[in-house]
């Protein structure tokens, strides 16, 4: 079994990757990148209310939740999507959603018993 | 049930709702099937200690606090899921609720287990914005939400 495993992953990624995802512009940055080509600042302005300035912090706490990552090309940098922390997300729940299978059916066993 | 923040389950027992309850409630046939060793029984408001009794995590300390109490209602309590890792500060992280909800039914009791609270996790009008791009991400996502609402 890779309990162990797990637990990192839920104790390292899950936490900061959960936070970066609550909240939509984030979210629409994620929507955006995950097609998998990199994006200058200046596009992923484009079509968004919000200032660059603003677009720049909200991917620098994508950055460090591991979720996308910069390329530095000339002057400009680009971002790119990166889908491990959030495939480790679901693996997590798909653990959670595991035990609580197991612990009910024991739990059925108990009372019907 | 169709949130993301939460593992649903239902699961129908052939028992009457005073025996769930029960098992459910009283810490010592609680500790019997979850397989932990309870130190007292469950208060609402007050934190539940005690230690795994599953082989092989004989280590790891249970702790949670208990919500609501409603008889043959509603159980609930919140804690921090799978912290196994002795080495991991599992406090600093927002817990999860968990909650047992139990109807009468014409053949026993249905349970519905909800634990919420993973929190953050994009709520379905968010995820619309996942859909509808293209490629793998879509698949994936389909999948996490499929997960997180799966009722059975």
């Amino acid at each position: 079994m890779s309990h162990k495993r797990h637990s990192r992953v839920a104790a390292k990624r899950r936490a900061p990757v959960f936070a970066a995802l609550g909240d939509e512009t984030r979210l629409s940055l994620v929507a955006r990148l995950c097609a998998g080509q990199p994006y200058s600042i200046a596009e992923l302005t484009q079509g968004h209310k919000l200032t660059r300035q603003a677009i720049t912090k909200h991917l620098r706490v994508l950055e460090r939740a591991g979720i996308v990552h910069s390329i530095r090309r000339g002057r400009e940098s680009r971002f790119e999507f990166v889908a491990e922390p959030i495939e480790a997300i679901k693996e997590y729940l798909d653990l959670v959603s595991e035990k609580w299978d197991q612990t009910l059916t024991r739990l059925k066993s108990f009372v019907e018993d | 049930m169709k949130t993301n923040d939460r593992i649903g389950k239902r699961i129908e027992l052939k028992a009457p709702v005073s025996r769930v309850w029960r098992a459910l409630t009283d810490y010592r046939e609680f500790g019997q099937w979850f397989r932990v060793k309870l130190d007292g029984p469950f208060v609402p408001g007050q934190v539940s200690r005690g230690h795994i009794t599953y082989p092989g995590y004989e280590h790891v300390k249970w702790e949670a606090v208990v919500q609501s109490m409603e008889p043959e209602r509603l159980f609930s309590f919140t804690w921090h899921p799978y912290s196994v890792d002795p080495k991991v500060d599992y406090s600093k992280e927002t817990p999860t609720l968990v909650e047992f909800r139990l109807e009468k039914t014409a053949s026993g009791t249905l349970l519905l287990l909800t634990e919420s609270g993973f929190d953050k996790i994009p709520s379905d009008r968010r995820l619309e914005a996942f859909r509808r791009n293209d490629g793998g991400w879509t698949e994936q996502m389909k999948n996490i939400e499929n997960h997180v609402a799966q009722t059975s």
